[in-house]
């Protein structure tokens, strides 16, 4: 945030709003629910192992959902599971945050056609906020979907909703597409 | 995997299986098929079904046989036959060495085998797998119950002509 | 004897010295609680759901629930063709893909006519045992961090990490790796592996030792598992048990040994079985130890197929692959060793379409698990979740 960086010393004032102060607090300590379905799960576990240590972001993984601000949903969601899924995010306290990791739990993933028992996108039955794609995704993309987690939380603000805030997200976004293409442009023209 | 790395061993296991299915012929007679002699997997078929229990003791006990170990059983469907089925390959772990094939059918609509649960263990939670992918009871089994799908599912999803249900539980379904 | 809470309301008695021994004493019981256990719970290691049977602190009965992760494999597999069921398996073994592709392409392979190139054969054992490595590395971890201890769970994921980059290297992705195909492999090993290769075996001994040294001579974890759950081996052989569970009941059966597939006849490794002086036979110290000796083995096998692979310039490996994959008439039942057990595939085949009739895998996690309600009879709370551990479960692999 800069401000620990920025030495202040003892007698200082600082200004800033409810929102900054509350939303930096907030993503500086995202805890996850440790709830693993799948074969994500595991690149989940790798992630908040020793290679890729997501505590040094804040992010530890909580036992229970009444303590957790975040689920993801790491892995292929089943009609079995999908009335847990609801209960267990019903468990968390507000505001709660959905990362859907993976394809099948983005959409059903390879098991769209004729899995019958696998629920097609855990949109269906819980609403999300974060997509992340891959089969299983790797650490870092984890990250990346954790740090819009961390984005989307620092676009909100008392008295707007969410759809709102998702919705200043999306502008305030840069196509990472156009930044590969000039980058791969430019490594040619070198 | 070659040809003839692979036929001399298995030929050794067409033999070894030829003289266990001798031993069970003997005992139950016209209760089980012929030997089916191919090199992939050896197997007769229990033709009265109601004796199977009984095969399998014999089988697991007889100390010529010693079939300890239940290696796997999977149901399967018959849609020309219209029968139901199992396949289950068993060895003798350890002692003797051998192994066989065995397999009992049932008709597609309320068929009934009997159970070896109690015979090896293994047999209890996948026989369950079958009744809850085939839909076929086994008669005398502790606790048959469907094991993977919910308790309120509707068909049996491994029958070839299964239709999917639209929604379960007001969660739809199909893609 | 020493009580523990007041004789009314409590059936619990431990010896005192260490002996973890629980004695359940029929004339004093007390109320019977249902407690449930999952399907989210950290360390059901995925979505398991237990119902124990409670009196006090002593388990009556806990009936394992199933299906959670029911991905309904099976039907995939009949439903597409032969080359597209191999990215199916990788996930249902999600913690060691290798071998269970191994596995299904062994089953298939009986059926079809190839002729498997020797390379491709050594390529196969050595990224399975990297696998395999890989995959105990997790039970390993996962079952300190249930016992309570952080520290070997972050010294296994680093040390997994190595390898994950290896197989990476060799086949394009992390842990799903659709890599050992139907005929062959789907690529060479690049350019300076078995360098690579020989230098991690070189590092991963000591780091196997030092893992060793955390977990086996430490007081606490050996309490926590030295006569607990135990499995008589006969009892084991009935539930179909195989793979470290087997080995840890005493009993020396190792597919890699018995069937004798690939190239294992060649190599020389030993079959790892607990010999008595740290664990009791069949308890679950018996079953860690049985993986953590694997490793060792696992280490002896890369390092004498490195060195007997042979090198061939402009190898592909793709070459023995059919065009059309059509196996024979017939039925078939393939198996190999998964570090779990015995992966096995029934398949059928018509000989006329190039999908499977009816292909069932026999999983080793879901045979293992069925014996949960005979291990965990009369034990306390705590030391479920040391059973469950040792049992080392892959939800995936068990629903399917």
């Amino acid at each position: 945030m800069g401000l620990l960086d920025a030495k202040i010393s003892k007698h200082n004032v600082l200004v800033t709003s409810v929102d900054n102060v509350m939303n930096w607090a907030r993503l500086s300590s995202l805890w996850p629910m440790g709830f693993g379905l799948a074969c994500c799960a595991i690149e989940m576990m790798a992630t908040n192992a020793s290679n890729y240590d997501l505590e040094r972001f804040g992010i530890f993984p909580r036992a229970s959902p009444r303590q957790s601000d975040l689920m993801i949903v790491a892995g292929t969601v089943t009609m079995k599971m999908a009335e847990r899924v609801i209960r267990l995010y019903e468990q968390m306290p507000e505001p709660r945050y959905v990362l859907s990791m993976g394809s099948c739990s983005n959409c059903g993933g390879p098991y769209w056609k004729h899995g019958y028992h696998v629920l097609k996108g855990v949109d269906r039955i819980i609403p999300v906020d974060v997509y992340v794609p891959g089969c299983p995704p790797r650490p870092e993309s984890l990250i990346g979907g954790l740090m819009k987690v961390q984005e989307l939380i620092r676009m909100e603000q008392i008295g707007i909703s969410r759809a709102e805030a998702l919705k200043k997200l999306e502008e305030k976004s840069i196509d990472p597409g156009q930044l590969i293409q000039a980058a791969r442009k430019g490594a040619i023209a070198s | 995997m070659g040809d003839t790395q692979e036929n001399i061993p298995q030929s050794g296991e067409v033999i070894a299986a030829k003289a266990v299915w001798q031993v069970i012929n003997e005992k139950f007679g016209d209760a089980v098929s012929e030997l089916d002699e191919n090199p992939f997997m050896p197997f007769f078929e229990v033709l009265k079904r109601e004796q199977w229990r009984d095969i399998a003791l014999f089988m697991r006990d007889n100390p010529k046989l010693r079939f300890t170990y239940m290696a796997c059983l999977s149901g399967v469907d018959y849609p020309e036959e219209r029968k139901l089925g199992i396949v289950c390959n068993l060895e003798s772990l350890g002692e003797l060495g051998h192994r066989i094939a065995v397999k009992v059918k049932c008709d597609r609509e309320g068929g009934i085998i009997p159970s070896v649960a109690k015979v090896w263990k293994t047999a209890d939670w996948h026989e369950r797998e079958a009744y809850d992918m085939y839909g076929m009871e086994f008669s005398g089994h502790p606790d048959l119950r469907r094991i993977l799908c919910p308790e309120d599912w509707e068909g049996y999803p491994l029958r070839k002509d299964y239709q999917v249900q639209e929604t379960y539980h007001g969660i739809k379904v199909p893609e | 004897m020493q009580e523990l809470g007041k004789a009314e309301h409590s059936s619990v008695r431990v010896t005192p010295k260490g002996d973890n021994r629980v004695i359940i004493e029929k004339d004093i019981s007390s109320e019977e609680m249902i407690l449930n256990m999952g399907p989210q719970h950290p360390s059901t290691h995925g979505v398991l759901r237990l119902e124990c049977k409670t009196d006090g602190e002593v388990v009556i009965e806990a009936e394992p629930y199933l299906g959670y992760l029911h991905r309904c494999f099976e039907k995939h597999a009949e439903m597409v063709d032969y080359p597209g069921v191999v990215p199916f398996v990788d996930r249902m073994d999600y913690l060691a893909s290798m071998n269970s592709d191994f596995a299904f392409c062994i089953a298939v392979e009986k059926l079809l006519d190839v002729e498997i190139p020797r390379r491709v054969e050594f390529i196969r054992v050595i990224v399975s045992e990297f696998n395999r490595i890989a995959s105990h590395l997790v039970a390993i971890g996962t079952y300190a961090i249930d016992l309570g201890a952080f520290t070997p769970f972050l010294f296994c994921f680093r040390d997994r990490e190595h390898i994950l980059n290896l197989l990476e290297w060799t086949s394009g992705a992390r842990m799903l790796y659709n890599y050992i195909l139907i005929g062959g492999v789907a690529y060479d090993f690049p350019e300076g592996f078995k360098e690579r290769a020989l230098e991690f075996v070189k590092y991963f001994r000591p780091k196997a030792l030092e893992l060793q040294k955390l977990l086996t001579e430490n007081e606490i974890f050996v309490k926590r598992t030295k006569g607990i759950g135990m499995m008589p081996a006969d009892v084991a052989i009935n539930y179909g048990w195989s793979g470290p569970m087997l080995r840890g009941s005493g009993v020396e059966w190792d597919l890699r040994k018995e069937d004798a597939y690939s190239i294992y006849p060649e190599l020389d490794f030993k079959v790892c079985v607990p010999d008595g002086r740290f664990s009791d036979i069949g308890d679950c110290l018996s079953r860690h130890l049985v993986r953590a000796m694997e490793m060792e083995e696992s280490l002896n096998i890369i390092e004498q197929s490195l060195e007997m692979m042979p090198e061939e310039d402009g190898f592909d490996p793709r070459a023995a692959i059919p065009k059309r994959i059509r196996p024979k008439a017939g039925e078939v039942y393939g198996r190999a060793e998964n570090p779990r057990g015995e992966l096995g595939f029934y398949i059928q085949s018509d000989g006329k379409s190039t999908s499977p009739l009816r292909c069932k895998a026999r999983s080793s996690c879901f045979v293992n698990l069925s014996a949960m309600k005979e291990l965990s009879l009369g034990q306390l709370i705590p030391d479920l979740v040391s059973i469950i551990g040792s049992i080392d479960i892959v939800l995936g692999e068990v629903d399917r």
